[in-house]
């Protein structure tokens, strides 16, 4: 059994990056190109990485399974990216970034990890302003800065409501450049199907081209995995349609721990399920919440004639609003963390006050009507005008939306034929972001030698519970400023290998393997599209893994898995040629892994007897109805080792969290 | 649910094994599609009922379904990105068409764009045009000036945003009667033409982007406007006028 060395280097924390960069081995210049490094996925994470391990000078084959780098979930990250820079002069530093990090996340996060992160923000905005990135000005010229939920100041970045676009392409361009240069060779519609391990060290990945389907081996001295968060595994998330765990649950499978797994952000502000046909949920990104206040109806009655379209929201008078975040958390109100806010809407539409007329009254209202007066009154003031018309203050107020979310409100019409200017937008939780994912030492190197894992692939930074705009932070950190580094140390005993063969044992069993599974999958004629298995799990993940667990649900949800695995297995069915494009098949690979995940995320889950961040236990609660951790037997990292077929086998691994510089205190945003 | 309706269409869909054998339309009936589902969800639901009768699923890129990737195309009813104007084809929605419809349904058509399968087509092209120049040349070691230390007047800095909201769909391209990418390379080259961090290089890359736009085998631009018509993104003309002027200054510095 391996034991988890998280390799947190000695000393004071303020110290601990740069002591350990002072006293890793390098690799020289003159050997980089005697090394070739495969980079799986090229998101912020795996772009930033592979361009700046290029322009290092090593080898660099990249993977993605879109048809181009550019198109990476990373591109729909609409809010912003923090830094410390404090430019707003409002008492931010690095200290107070990495506090707020660690509570955010509810101190189930690795202190050196997260100061770290803290430590190298700065020099992220650094980075992509020379790289040309349009961040959001000042009239001076300055760089401009929001505020986002569960922090006091304003550190966040950002470009228009596409920041996540912006940055993406500003790595995109620096991936380019090393394609141009020809140190990044760049594997498109190709996605990696296992990892090859040669003497216990990650040796190279099994492909399969998507456009031919041809199985393809790749070699290189290391492997990086940047493949993203696996929130697909509940069918309806925010995440892109093709985002997947299969990179990081193969490296599982190999030995790799997998941490955390029932960690996962449930974000307030996406716009609610409307059908049965519903493919996935849109985000209305949570900088609307610096504008927008959170109401339901006071009043039951009201609720209902909504739902049955008697009544208009417009039409509630403020005093039968219930603003129910600014009541239950007067010091934060509609900006407490994503879990605070998602957990309060279910419980307003457990409570019979949803306003959305659909099968579960799933849905509150987002209503800008306040700031537009407020800012509308500001514009006249500024431009002079005295006494303006309503019409006037709420022209002026609106332009001033518009400006600051008008392609999210263009999005939302769109979307739901309403016009948010005029009507509250309406907003339900949904699945976002996975906080677990693939345990790494403070090198970002897993339980497998020489495979590391960044981005939101891996679970170090952020706890429980991710606040808003630090999975931008954490991917771009872990890629040009980190994993850089850390990789070296591992890479300085390869200079003299030499290229790794692919026509060794392991690679011919590796490949054997995904063979047989395409062959299984061509013949096996059943009853039931991919797509059928992958909304059973969901529906089963969603209800019993999802916003409120109980142990009950989730001894249930194992169960329930563990018969949908089964069937999947017995009665998938994946028409056409496995020659060429085919995207059945590529699901039905995705889906057979969401689904031994699913199972190892719910037995996470009832292991925790606690409730933190995302994960929310009704059986520890506050009569209140608030979260109740248990610092004093779950402050640790719960790490799974894989054991063969049986997920229910899977032993864990726990790491201790240990808190040398912040005091541990309960979370409270009232 | 609110208040929907079940549309019946029948789709007239191009099918292609792949880029060697040739490809027809084929006909689907489709019925009780919510008018609340967006297109790609209406194609799910078709390609559920071809898989449920062993049917092969057709073939369309798409990923983020938000309007931001690029990766969904399709030209429907002879236009790119379908009726709507200002978006892309994820985010067409089905109120847009009526009970009864026949809807067509194509892949983008370009000599630079080939198609890989169905409705897939390969943009690549796109990719090779941004490795000629597509960038800032700065190291990525993060050892470079503060950030304020470079300022942006912030009508530059939203006009390079403007130029930088290009997605790379490739809309431009395939309703070009020439094929052209000038909006594409236009809105590249405009952006970093705007700010002060892309000056430095500004005559290199306008020229190896522009070479390398041609040695794709895009079209020439003949300035007829389709493109800014059918972009989801609203980049305008004006891209393609100051890529020009960049190009004639750096062409006629270099002669
Ligand atoms: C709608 C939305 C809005 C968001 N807004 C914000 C925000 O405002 N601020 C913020 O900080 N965060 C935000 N986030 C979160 C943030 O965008 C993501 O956590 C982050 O971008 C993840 O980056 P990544 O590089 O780890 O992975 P991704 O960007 O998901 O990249 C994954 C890469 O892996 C590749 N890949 C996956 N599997 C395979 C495989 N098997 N083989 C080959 N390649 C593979 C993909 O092709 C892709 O290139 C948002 C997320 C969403 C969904
Ligand atoms: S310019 Fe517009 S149409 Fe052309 S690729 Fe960019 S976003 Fe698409
Ligand atoms: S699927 Fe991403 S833009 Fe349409």
């Amino acid at each position: 059994m391996s034991k988890l060395d998280s390799r947190i280097p000695a000393g004071p924390l303020a110290d601990k990056w740069k002591n350990h960069k002072d006293h890793m081995n390098l690799v020289s210049p003159n050997n980089r190109d005697k090394i070739d490094i495969i980079v799986v996925g090229t998101g912020l994470a795996g772009g930033s990485a592979a361009a700046t391990l290029a322009e290092q000078g090593y080898n660099v084959k990249a993977f993605c399974y879109q048809d181009s780098p550019r198109r990476a979930h990373s591109i729909a990250a609409q809010g912003g990216i923090n830094a410390a820079k404090n430019y707003q002069g409002d008492g931010d530093s690095t200290y107070r970034l990495f506090y707020d990090t660690i509570k955010g996340g509810d101190y189930r996060s690795r202190e050196a990890n997260v100061y770290r992160l803290a430590e190298v923000s700065a020099s992220i905005i650094d980075q992509c302003v020379a790289q040309g990135v349009p961040f959001g000005r000042e009239y001076g010229g300055q760089l401009d800065n929001r505020s986002f939920g569960g922090v006091q100041v304003k550190r966040t970045f950002y470009a228009k409501g596409q920041t996540g676009q912006q940055l993406l392409l500003g790595a995109y361009s620096a991936v380019s450049r090393q394609i141009g240069k020809g140190r990044i060779k760049m594997y498109n519609r190709h996605e990696m199907l296992d990892l090859v391990i040669v003497d216990g060290k990650a040796r190279g990945i099994i492909a399969r081209n998507l456009v031919t389907g041809e199985i393809e081996r790749h070699s290189a001295h290391a492997v990086v995995i940047a493949s993203g968060g696996y929130g697909n595994v509940y069918f309806l998330s925010t995440n892109a349609m093709g985002s997947n765990v299969s990179a990081a649950w193969k490296i599982h499978k190999k030995g790799a721990y997998f941490a955390n797994p029932c960690y996962v952000q449930i974000h307030p502000t996406c716009i609610p399920v409307h059908g049965t046909a519903q493919s996935k949920l849109t985000l209305m990104s949570e900088s609307l919440r610096n504008s927008g206040r959170i109401w339901v109806p006071k009043n039951i009655e009201d609720a209902v004639a909504i739902r049955e379209g008697k009544l208009r929201p417009e039409n509630i008078a403020p005093e039968n609003r219930d603003y129910y975040l600014e009541r239950r958390y007067p010091a934060f109100g509609n900006l407490v963390p994503r879990d605070v806010a998602s957990r309060a809407a279910k419980e307003r539409c457990d409570a019979g006050y949803g306003i959305e007329n659909n099968d579960t009254h799933e849905g509150v209202y987002l209503d800008f009507s306040t700031e537009i007066q407020k800012k509308g009154k500001e514009a006249a003031v500024e431009k002079n005008i005295h006494n303006p018309t309503d019409q006037q203050i709420y022209d002026l107020g609106k332009a001033w939306i518009e400006e600051k979310y008008g392609n999210l409100f263009v999005m939302y019409e769109k979307i739901t034929a309403d016009n948010p200017y005029v009507t509250p937008m309406k907003i339900y939780p949904a699945v976002h972001y996975t906080m677990g994912g693939v345990w790494v030492d403070y090198n970002l190197q897993s339980t497998i030698p020489g495979c590391f894992v960044i981005g939101e692939a891996n679970f170090s930074d952020h706890g429980a519970n991710r606040l808003g705009a630090s999975a931008l932070m954490q991917g771009l950190a872990d890629g040009y400023f980190v994993l850089p580094y850390t990789i070296a140390d591992y890479l300085s005993a390869d200079i003299r290998t030499g290229e790794i063969p692919t026509n060794s044992p392991a690679f011919d069993a590796a490949e054997k393997e995904i063979q047989d599974k395409v062959n299984f999958f061509m013949t096996n004629n059943g009853k039931h599209s991919v797509d059928y298995f992958h909304k059973k799990l969901g529906h089963i993940m969603w209800n019993k893994v999802g916003m409120g667990r109980t142990p009950e649900g989730l001894q249930e949800a194992i169960k329930e898995i563990e018969d949908v695995r089964k069937e999947f297995w017995a009665d998938v069915r994946v028409p056409g040629d496995a020659n060429g494009m085919n995207m059945e098949l590529e699901k039905a690979f995705r889906v057979a892994d969401f689904l031994e995940l699913g199972q190892l995320m719910a037995k996470d889950a009832l292991a925790r007897e606690e409730s933190c961040g995302g994960h929310f236990r009704w059986d520890h609660a506050t009569p209140e109805g608030e979260a109740e951790r248990d610092d004093e037997n779950f402050k640790y990292v719960a790490a799974w080792e894989y054991q063969g077929d049986d997920i229910n086998q899977e032993t864990m691994h726990k790491e201790d969290l240990i808190y040398e510089n912040i005091e541990v205190k309960t979370r409270s945003y009232k | 649910m609110s208040a929907q309706k079940g549309l019946n269409l029948t789709l007239k869909i191009w099918r292609q094994k792949n880029n060697k054998t040739k490809g027809q339309f084929e006909t689907y009936k489709i019925s009780d599609v919510s008018t609340d589902s967006s297109f790609l969800e209406m194609l799910d639901m078709l390609n559920e009922n071809l898989v449920n009768e062993g049917q092969e699923a057709i073939a369309f890129d798409h990923d983020c379904r938000e309007g931001i990737c690029g990766m969904c195309s399709l030209y429907i009813n002879g236009r790119p990105h379908g009726p709507d104007t200002g978006i892309t084809t994820c985010q067409l929605h089905m109120r847009m068409f009526k009970d009864g419809e026949t809807i067509h349904i194509e892949p983008w058509r370009s000599a630079a764009f080939p198609i890989i399968k169905d409705l897939v087509v390969d943009r690549s092209a796109f990719d090779r045009v941004m490795a000629a120049g597509g960038f800032i040349s700065v190291n990525t070691s993060g050892n470079t000036l503060d950030a304020n230390a470079i300022l942006v007047p912030k009508e530059d800095a939203d006009n390079a945003m403007d130029a930088a909201a290009c997605i790379g769909c490739g809309a431009c391209v395939a309703t070009c009667k020439n094929g052209a990418a000038s909006l594409f390379v236009g809105a590249k080259v405009s952006q970093f033409a705007l700010l002060p961090q892309g000056k430095v290089e500004a005559k290199r890359r306008v020229l190896n982007m522009v070479k390398a736009m041609d040695e794709e085998g895009f079209g020439n631009c003949s300035n007829t406007g389709a493109c800014e018509v059918e972009c989801p993104k609203g980049i305008s003309l004006e891209v393609i006028a100051r890529m020009n002027r960049e190009y004639f200054s750096a062409s006629v510095d270099q002669g």
